[in-house]
């Protein structure tokens, strides 16, 4: 499998903290991988880094077949390019209707002409009902997301990322605050995403990342302390000490 | 623009019938045309407040929907007036000149009528030169190309260093407030070549016109009137889209639209420059009502009343920003032209001219904490719809 995304001696400081620090990864094309690590382990930042909203301060950012390099790029240049993020907080457009929100989402020319003139068309509407479908919103499209239950808004944002089409999901604590139920339910939806696309998940819940069932890469102090399945992990040392430990 | 648009949004159909009965009634009404109930003085009011009407909208689209405070908006509104206001008083001195120059032995070269204008304009700036600003002064053409283009392109570099460096809240409103300033500062000048604190004058005299000021005011009022209506259908079919939904999600969430992909700060861009634009036409249209502008017109206070209007009509709603600027400038304008009656309470009197700012203050306060929708959430009440209806 060739790669899809490629970090290289990443490091990134804030005021002499070395929140990343030297950090190396690797996804493929269409791959799980579950990223996990102590609270202060670098894993928001590595996604702030990836989408661009922080700039490293050494080390290299590969993307794609071309191996274009995303430093440099601005956040929405990064998300045009095919990299989707999910954020901790379910982070939907409250005032607006499941359905504004997905057809915001939609993979389209993003330019503000376009975008002024844009009219959605029979096709753009239903693979919005198609997605709708798949996030389990279909009777909620004409709602306003800010009624939604707290896992009807993060399976909201997993749609709106998925209508984006990207090649490459980032996904922040998709399971925070969810109930069993929800979150057999959004396992499912992460799964079947990374059939077609590589998606990271970064994760505290151990419980969650076995259902994932996907090689596990864990972050310690800004760089790659162990990486494998998650039995494998969760026996080296390291991990338990610096991790499971506590 | 097409027909499921207006129908999908009903209420800016009501606002189109509303404006057009309005102008009927006020012209049936008038002096110019009608039985003589409103003085043109009054009608000039009226068309006034439809241009400040129009510029709210503008405010509406950049505050209320994309979420950025301006307060240099009225940079653009006396920007626009001033490209007309050049034209207005070129011309019509231009006439005055040659008529009183026709009348010597010998027909008079050029350069004495340019000079006889420049020391008839300039004069009060102790200059008789025309500055290079007002070198297009003589095409009306041109200097209505320059309503648009010149406040659209201020607010296009000033957008564009202000939004690409990140500028957001409280921050971007300073520097909105600095622009404003900077700009009055600047036209306080005599060396500015727009006469100072003198401004341009005479500006309700239409240039080869012999109407008389009673017809004259209605067609303002008319083209006031229709400019509005043009501008509420504009901004409306704007946010109506996909657009809109952009916009309103830059105002509530900024950095998530820039993660869906979209260049938050072409978006901001585009607003702030389309809302300059359609405050230069507003000040076109209000200028030559009010007949004088003056670098004052620009201070820093005249966009904050502008913010505070818009937030007593209610944001987010087009119709409130309209009902807020009507409400509260007509009333302005009544407790400040003396016509409100004094209250004398024996030791002290309470004089509105006065008072009334302290009663603008009292009623922004009011509807801050009481009424966050502004007065147009009671409109939306008594139409049996709730807030989200009309976003």
């Amino acid at each position: 499998m060739s790669t899809l995304l490629e970090v290289s001696g990443v490091t990134v400081s804030f005021d002499g903290f070395r929140a990343i620090n030297n950090l190396s990864f690797q996804i493929a094309k269409a791959e799980l991988r579950a990223v996990i690590g102590p609270n202060g382990a670098g894993k928001t930042t590595f996604m702030d880094i990836v989408t661009g909203k922080t700039r490293p301060d050494t080390g290299q950012i590969l993307w794609g077949d071309k191996s274009v390099s995303l430093i440099g790029m601005s956040e929405a240049r990064i998300a045009q390019a095919g990299i989707g993020r999910k954020f901790q907080k379910p982070t939907v457009f409250e005032e607006q209707t499941v359905q504004e929100n997905l057809l915001m989402a939609l993979r389209k020319d993003r330019g503000p002409l376009a975008v002024l003139f844009f009219r959605p068309s029979r096709a753009d509407l239903d693979r919005i009902a198609e997605l709708a479908a798949q996030i389990g919103l279909t009777d909620t499209l004409p709602r306003v997301s800010g009624e939604l239950s707290h896992g009807q808004k993060q399976w909201l944002e997993i749609g709106m990322l998925l209508a984006q089409e990207p090649q490459l999901l980032l996904v922040d604590e998709p399971a925070a605050g969810m109930t069993p139920a929800e979150r057999e339910k959004t396992t499912a939806i992460l799964v079947e995403a990374a059939k077609t696309r590589a998606v990271v998940v970064v994760e505290h819940d151990m419980e969650f990342v076995r259902r994932l069932n996907c090689k596990v890469t864990v972050l310690h102090e800004g760089a790659v302390l162990a990486e494998g399945s998650l039995d494998h992990v969760t026996k080296n040392q390291d991990v338990i000490d610096v991790y499971l430990g506590r | 623009m097409n027909r499921s648009f207006v129908v999908r949004n009903p209420s800016v159909l009501i606002f189109l019938v509303l404006l057009s009965l309005f102008t009927l009634v006020v012209t049936i009404l008038s002096e110019g045309f009608g039985v003589g109930l409103l003085s043109t003085s009054f009608v000039k009011v009226l068309g006034k407040t439809l241009c400040l009407c129009l510029i709210a909208i503008a405010m509406d689209l950049i505050w209320g929907y994309a979420g950025i405070l301006s307060l240099g908006h009225f940079a653009f509104f006396g920007l626009g007036g001033y490209m007309i206001g050049m034209w207005l008083m070129y011309e019509r001195t231009r006439q005055i000149v040659e008529n009183a120059l026709s009348e010597g032995v010998l027909p008079p070269t050029p350069e004495e009528i340019s000079t006889g204008i420049g020391n008839q304009i300039f004069g009060v700036v102790g200059s008789s030169d025309f500055p290079l600003i007002w070198a297009f002064a003589d095409s009306l053409v041109l200097q209505l190309a320059f309503v648009v283009l010149v406040p659209g392109l201020l607010a296009l570099v000033f957008g564009w260093l202000a939004f690409r460096s990140r500028v957001t809240g409280v921050y971007l409103s300073i520097l909105t407030q600095a622009m404003t300033l900077g700009l009055s500062l600047y036209l306080f000048q005599n060396a500015s070549g727009l006469r100072g604190n003198n401004g341009l004058s005479g500006l309700q005299n239409l240039p080869g016109v012999t109407a008389p000021q009673s017809v004259v005011s209605l067609w303002f009022f008319w083209a006031s009137a229709l400019a509005l209506g043009l501008g509420y259908l504009l901004v409306a079919w704007v946010v109506s889209g996909k657009f809109g939904s952009v916009i309103r999600g830059i105002r509530d969430n900024e950095a998530r639209v820039r993660f869906l992909g979209y260049s938050v700060e072409t978006y901001k861009l585009a607003v702030f420059t389309l809302t300059a634009c359609i405050s230069g036409i507003a000040g076109a249209l209000y200028y030559p009502q009010a007949g004088i502008i003056n670098p004052a017109e620009v201070a820093p206070i005249a966009s904050i009343y502008l913010a505070v209007w818009v937030a007593i009509g209610g944001r987010g709603r087009l119709y409130g920003a309209v009902i807020g600027t009507a409400f509260v400038s007509l009333v302005s304008s009544w407790f400040t032209g003396g016509q409100a009656p004094d209250i004398d309470l024996g030791f002290y009197a309470i004089k509105w001219v006065d008072w009334w700012l302290v009663l603008l203050g009292l009623s922004f306060v009011l509807v801050t904490l009481y009424a966050p929708g502004g007065i147009s959430s009671f409109v939306d009440k008594l139409a049996g719809k709730t807030m989200e209806a009309d976003r």
